[in-house]
Order: structure tokens, then sequence, then C-alpha cells
């Protein structure tokens, strides 16, 4: 019952977000036809083209007729690129799947530690460091943060490339290479604002009764944080990991473009520049479904983990 | 003990694993690959069916190539075919075609392939994006293999400078619609890849009719990002941007020897287009008035930081048929504020829409303050390229803009009477007309002379400058063009030196 209210909610959201980004990008004044034809083009060809297109057709039946490839699993042509939509999100997935993946567990690698050792040193000088790191990690915009570490690590070090994905073909290390800096970028801030939800969850669960109990019982602090307050914090900080997914993939627009990887962000920025409008609702549908399933894993995984939120309706 | 503990756990938890890898190792001279970078990429591969000069700057002259082609110097040259003559009519033009030339599939080019090409690209309704090369156009035969006679509806003294595009390069009957994701030319290069979203990749032809190519593989990488673009040739990821996109970088790679830096011209003149559609700029004491307001160095220096020529007329000035107008409605802001006055047009208020490209943004600001001076308030409307073509460039929905009109040779744009800015002059037509016909070369000159006096007079538009070329390779590397007579990266000639 519980995952049929979540598959109706998910195609819900993804109904509506379509719908939102196709009138959306029906406002946008543009016309594909002309920006593939250019200054020079004859009225009659940029009109052929955009009947070739189906621009021509009312808004309702455009938009029928999208979601009704949609729901055959035809994602449609773009008409920027003249290739599969569903074509070119798969190549594109390569590489901002990982990202995001990649990004993620840094981001988790980097807060739960900081965010424990800061719990557990609460009120002293490691907690206030890391939490004035973190400020610091919160402050930097990723993308500052990724010129920095172009200049740095690529222009002057010369460890990584400025920029650019040499594709999975040339093997994990150089493709995990190119994305590390990406992936670091896009981390800092997520880790600052992760590393905070830890260690206010954690500190609440170590006010509770039966923390003081489990220390009065002979564990160590360490053990009182591991085994009795950590499970319990668990909520909180995958409910904030599952929504840090969406602002990673939403920062990846702003990433890849710095970086100059071949990602979703970079191909969405583009597809809206050129007004392919077929494009720009393949992406969002697919970013969309994306973040809303892996915040429900999110959730499913946090009720999962307590027993408490287990014996709910 | 706890906080040695928690140290130890911190120091075992799976921290950055950063698997960087330096660039990849320098591989034998001769092989050794060459880099390209562009700021833009192409939407497809395809240089007959589409507008985006990307395309040129990846195929043109590398992979595919027409009958006649642009040289470096800016004069047509033979390519495919070999000679042309034209009848005493100038209705007829005869080309001999190249013979023992093959397409990169193998496939042969001969008169019969050049016809199919020619009449796919002025069909009705085709997807190319200059049909006026094509329009005097009435038939194309075959004569024998290596011979094609192109019939004229009327005269077309420049059809071989026209056939010199990329919108006209040969494509085979059998390859032709695949072009745009698998091109297939005659070229020196062969296609090899495309990573989308990151380069194109070349190798060299070594079936090529002609002189092969010193470079064995080639890359185009596409960087958007100007400071990437810096940073991507500081860190030896890319060896030469042919038309590096950022001028205030450009002393910084000046002052490091490990560059060529090289500023050449383009065929770009940058204008303030008038919408003399509206009142009050249907007024030509109006549009004095605008071209007057405006100092043309301070934008160089200002918008371009010094790279660029001021230009008078719609012609830039390396062009043998150049004259210089430059004083005419030079600036002058007494005189402006004179002419707004005798024109009653005290106190105008106006809108500069304003393109994407950096020449465009800077220069709006740095006019809309130069207007200012002159008691002309501008407010500033910055627009995506889409909005742009479809509302100022096709609706005419505009005050002032500012573009770079990059073709070769369109100084004819002001005799189109749907043009987006358009001055009615009879002479002008006339003049058109006459360049047509005329094949003299100092007869020609003299029309473009009075074409270029007969709009700057009109101030159709204010002319601002021409976009100059900046590019930037690895010291180490030679044969790249100085300037760009026409939109396209010919890395035919390029080698490494070293």
């Amino acid at each position: 019952m519980r995952v049929l209210t979540r598959l109706a909610q998910l195609a819900a959201t993804l109904f509506v977000a379509s719908l939102i980004v196709f009138m959306a990008m029906s406002v946008l004044p543009g016309d594909a036809g002309l920006l593939r034809l250019g200054m020079n083009a004859e009225p009659a060809a940029v009109a052929a083209l955009r009947a070739e297109m189906g621009l021509d057709d009312p808004l309702p039946l455009r938009f029928v007729a999208w979601l009704g490839g949609i729901l055959t699993g035809d994602f449609g042509t773009s008409g920027t690129y003249d290739v599969s939509v569903l074509g070119l999100l798969a190549e594109r997935a390569r590489v901002s799947v990982p990202l995001a993946v990649y990004a993620l567990v840094l981001s988790v690698a980097l807060a739960l530690p900081a965010g424990i050792y800061a719990a557990v040193r609460r009120g002293r000088f490691a907690d206030r460091a890391v939490r004035g790191v973190a400020e610091i990690g919160l402050s930097v915009p990723a993308v500052w943060l990724g010129l920095l570490f172009i200049y740095v690590f690529a222009v002057y070090l010369r460890w990584a490339p400025a920029g650019g994905f040499p594709g999975w073909d040339a093997g994990p290390a150089r493709a995990l290479g190119a994305l590390t800096l990406p992936a670091v970028a896009l981390a800092i801030p997520q880790a600052a604002i992760l590393a905070r939800i830890v260690r206010t969850a954690l500190t609440e669960a170590m006010d509770e009764d039966f923390v003081a109990l489990a220390r009065a019982k002979g564990r160590s602090t360490a053990g009182a944080v591991i085994h009795h307050a950590l499970p319990n914090a668990w909520a909180p900080i995958l409910t904030v990991v599952g929504m840090q997914f969406g602002f990673l993939v939403a920062g990846a627009i702003v990433i890849e473009t710095v970086f100059n990887l071949p990602g979703l962000g970079r191909l969405l920025f583009q597809a809206v520049a050129q007004r392919d409008i077929v494009l720009v609702q393949g992406i969002t549908l697919v970013v969309v479904a994306t973040v809303v399933i892996v915040n429900a894993l999110c959730d499913v995984v946090a009720v999962a983990s307590n027993p408490r939120l287990r014996r709910g309706p | 003990m706890l906080t040695r503990r928690f140290a130890l756990a911190l120091a075992l938890m799976p921290v950055v694993a950063a698997p960087f890898v330096a660039s990849a190792p320098v591989a034998a001279q001769s092989e050794r690959p060459l880099i390209v970078g562009m700021a833009l990429e192409p939407p497809h591969l395809d240089p007959t069916a589409g507008a985006a000069a990307a395309i040129d700057e990846v195929l043109y002259a590398n992979v595919f190539e027409g009958l006649t082609r642009i040289a470096a110097d800016g004069t047509v040259a033979p390519a495919l075919a070999t000679a042309w003559e034209v009848s005493a009519d100038g209705l007829t033009w005869t080309f001999t075609l190249r013979d023992g030339v093959t397409f990169h599939d193998g496939a042969p080019f001969d008169a019969s392939v050049a016809v199919f090409a020619l009449d796919r690209f002025r069909a009705e309704g085709a997807e190319n994006a200059q049909p006026q090369l094509f329009a005097a156009i009435d038939g194309v035969e075959a004569a024998d293999p290596t011979t094609l006679v192109i019939h004229l509806s009327r005269p077309a003294a420049d059809l071989p400078f026209s056939l010199a595009w990329g919108d006209a390069v040969m494509v085979h009957p059998d390859s032709a619609d695949a072009n745009k994701q698998t091109p297939i030319g005659t070229g020196p290069f062969r296609f090899a890849e495309w990573r989308r979203g990151d380069r194109v990749i070349l190798t060299r032809n070594d079936d090529y009719w002609g002189e092969p190519a010193a470079i064995a593989r080639a890359e185009f990488a596409f960087i958007s990002d100007p400071g990437i673009a810096l940073a991507s040739l500081l860190a030896g990821d890319v060896n030469a941007f042919p038309n590096f996109p950022a001028p205030e970088q450009i002393p910084v790679l000046e002052s490091n020897g490990q560059f060529h830096v090289e500023i050449g011209t383009t065929e770009g003149e940058v204008i303030l287009a008038i919408n003399s559609a509206r009142p009050p700029f249907d007024k030509l004491a109006v549009r004095q008035a605008i071209s007057s307001a405006i100092d043309r160095n301070v934008l160089i220096a200002g918008a371009m930081y010094g790279a660029g020529t001021p230009i008078g007329s719609h012609m830039p000035p390396h062009n043998p048929a150049y004259l210089d107008l430059t004083g005419v409605n030079a600036f002058d802001p007494d005189r402006a504020r004179s002419l707004l006055a005798e024109a009653g047009a005290e106190d105008l208020s106006l809108t500069i829409t304003l393109p994407p490209p950096a020449y465009a943004r800077r220069s709006g600001e740095l006019i809309a303050a130069q207007l200012r001076q002159v008691g002309i308030h501008a407010a500033l409307k910055p627009v995506e390229w889409a909005e742009w073509l479809s509302s100022a460039f096709r609706g005419k929905d505009y005050d002032l803009t500012i573009v770079a009109h990059t073709e070769p040779n369109d100084i004819g744009i002001y005799g189109r009477d749907d043009y987006y800015f358009h001055i009615e002059n009879s002479r002008f037509d006339a003049v058109m007309a006459e360049l047509e016909t005329e094949a003299d070369p100092d007869a020609r000159i003299d029309l473009l002379h009075e074409a270029q006096t007969l709009i700057a007079d009109d101030a159709v538009n204010a002319f601002l400058f021409v976009l100059p070329k900046l590019g930037v390779w690895d010291a180490d590397l030679e044969g790249f063009w100085a300037n760009a007579p026409i939109q396209a990266n010919d890395i035919t000639a390029v080698r490494w030196t070293d």
C-alpha cells in the first residue's frame, strides 16, 4: 500500500513538473527553427523545419503527444542535435550520475566523522573548530571553489585536467581523475551542511535519557554515541542526504559548465538556450524522477533504521 | 583514550581518494596530436544544413571541400574544381573538376555528385542556411565526369566566391543524409569520433588527393567558459585557440613565452543597428546624432581591451574594396546634441537590445553612457540568442541593437526590403544590381566604394568596429590562419615545429 502511494506520488510529481516546464518553455520567446537556420534563412525553409519539428501544432496537442511518447518509452528527437533524446540522456548520465554519487560519497565521508567528532567534543575547541570550518565550507560558492581548484591543481600542479571528460573508454582511473575536482567542489559545501546536521542530530540524541542510561551502565562516551545515539539520529541525517542529492543534481549545472563536463546539467543549459523543448522535457523528467526516487529511498532507509518510526500507520 | 580512538577512526575514514592523473605522455613528434579549443560546440556536423558557425569551424577545408574555397588571404582559390570560365552573357559557367578524388568512404567524386549536391542545397524548403548563395542558379548539369555546367537565371559575377562557402561544400548522395552525425567529405582529414559535449576527433586522410596534412590526429575541444579556456591553455590540455574568447586575458598569454598570440581581422562588422521603421529613428538627423555620440576608440579600449579596428561603413579594412569612412558621422557630441535639437528629439528615451556575446554586452554599456552625454536615455535589455533572433531580428521589435555581421562580403543586406534594418535608397539598389553583372575588378571596387558611402551617409546603422580574431597557439605550432576571411579553422597546413 505504501509503495503504491509512493508510486502515485512519483507519477503526480513527474506530471506536474513536466507540465510546468513545458508551459515555461512555451512562453519563452525564441524559435528553434530560426535558431537552426540562422539570419539568412528563407522564411519558407524555417516554416518547413518548424513543421518537421512539430512546432506548429497546438500546445495541448504537443504536450499530449510528448506524454504519449513517454508512456511508450519514446522520449522523442532533439530538435537541436537531430538524434534521439534517450540516447543523449544515456550518454550524459554516464557523467552526471557518477559525479553526483562521487560527490555524495565524499560529502558523507567528510561530514560524518567531522559531525560525530564535534558532537562528542561538544563545546570544546574541536567542536568549535569543526563548526568554524563548516561555516567557511558553507559560505564558499561551488563555482569559485571550482575555479580555484582548476588553477591550483590543473594549471600549477598539473595533477588533473583543467576540465573536460576523457570518457570511460579511457579507463576508470582517467575518468575518475577528471571527475575528482568537480566532485570535491560539489561536495565541500554539502559536507559543511551535513556535518552541522550530524552534530545537531547527535547532540540532541545524546541528551536523551536512554543515552544517559547507557552511560550510567558503563558505556564509554564513544560507545554510547555509536550504539545508542547514532541509530536514533539516522532519520534526520538521511533525510538531509536525500535532499542534498537534489542540490547536487542542480549544482551540477554550474559545476559541469565550469569544468566543461559533458553531463546532464550542461546539456539542460544548452537545451534551454536552443529552445529544444523535447530535450529539456526529457532531462527534467529524468532529473525529477531521480531526485524523487532517491528521497523516497532515503525515507525508507530512515524508517527501517529506526524502530520507533517503523510502527507508523 | 577516547579522543585517541576517535582520531584513529577519523584517520581510517575513506577520505578523498583522489585518482589524479597527470597529462598523457607526449607522443612521438610527427604523431603528436593537435588539440584545438573552440568556445561553442556545433549542434551537428553538416555545414550545408545549419547556420551555426561552429560547424564550419570544425569541418570547413578539413573534412569537407567545395568546388572552390576561400584561401587564408580571403581570395577565391580552386579546390575540387581546378578551373572555371563564364560565357559572354554571364549566364553559363563551366567548371573543370579534379579527377581521381574520392570521399572518405571510397565513393568517387565527379560532376554527377556536384549536380546532386547543388540541387540538394537549392531545393525548395532545403535546410541550407545560406539560400542566397544559390539564388541565381537556374540549373546544373554534368557535361562529362569532370565538367560541370551551371546555368544562371541572372548574371552572378561572384559565383565562384559563393561556391566557396561552407554551405556549398560537396556531399555524396550515399552519405549526405548521415553527415550530421558522421560527416563524410573529400578533405585531408576524416571524421573519427564525436564525443558529444566534449570534442570532435579527426584523423589524417592518407588517401587525400592533395598535399597530406602534417597533423595525424586533431581534436576540437569545446570549452564555453573563457576562464577555463585560459586555464586549459596554461595547463596544456589545449594547444591552440584560433578564436580565443576573452580579450581581457590576452596580455596574460602574451607575457607567457609558451604561446604565440596573433591578433588578426575577421569579417565581423559590429554594428549598432537602428530600427528606422520606428520614429524618431526614421529621421536622418537622429540616426546621425546616434552615430556622432559614439566614440569608437572608447568601445575598442573598453569592450575589447584594445583589439579591434574602427569602421565607418559595412566593410572590414582588409578588404581590397574598403573605403575609410570613419570620418562620416565621427565622434562629435556637440554635433550630436545640435542634430537632436534640429530633429526635435531632445530627451529621447530608447532601449538597446543586447544579445549574449561579450562584445555586444560590453559595448552596450559603454554606448548607453555615451548616449547619456548627448541627452539620450538608453535602457539596456539583455536577451538570449534565441530571443534576439525571433524578437529583434525576425520580429523587428527593437530600437537599437548590437550585433556582429560575420558573413564575408555581405553589404548586400542593406538592399533587403524586409531586413531588420532598412533605409530605402534606390541608388543603393541600382549599385547592387550593377555589381551582380560587373566582372571588371576595378569597376567592382568603384561600385563597392559607392555602396559603402551611401549607407554611411544614410547613417543606416552606427558602424562600430571589426571584431578581432584573437589567435593563441603553442609557440611550437605553425600554419594557423592569422586572419579569418571566413569562419573556419583550416588546420590543413598546421604542424609542430619542435
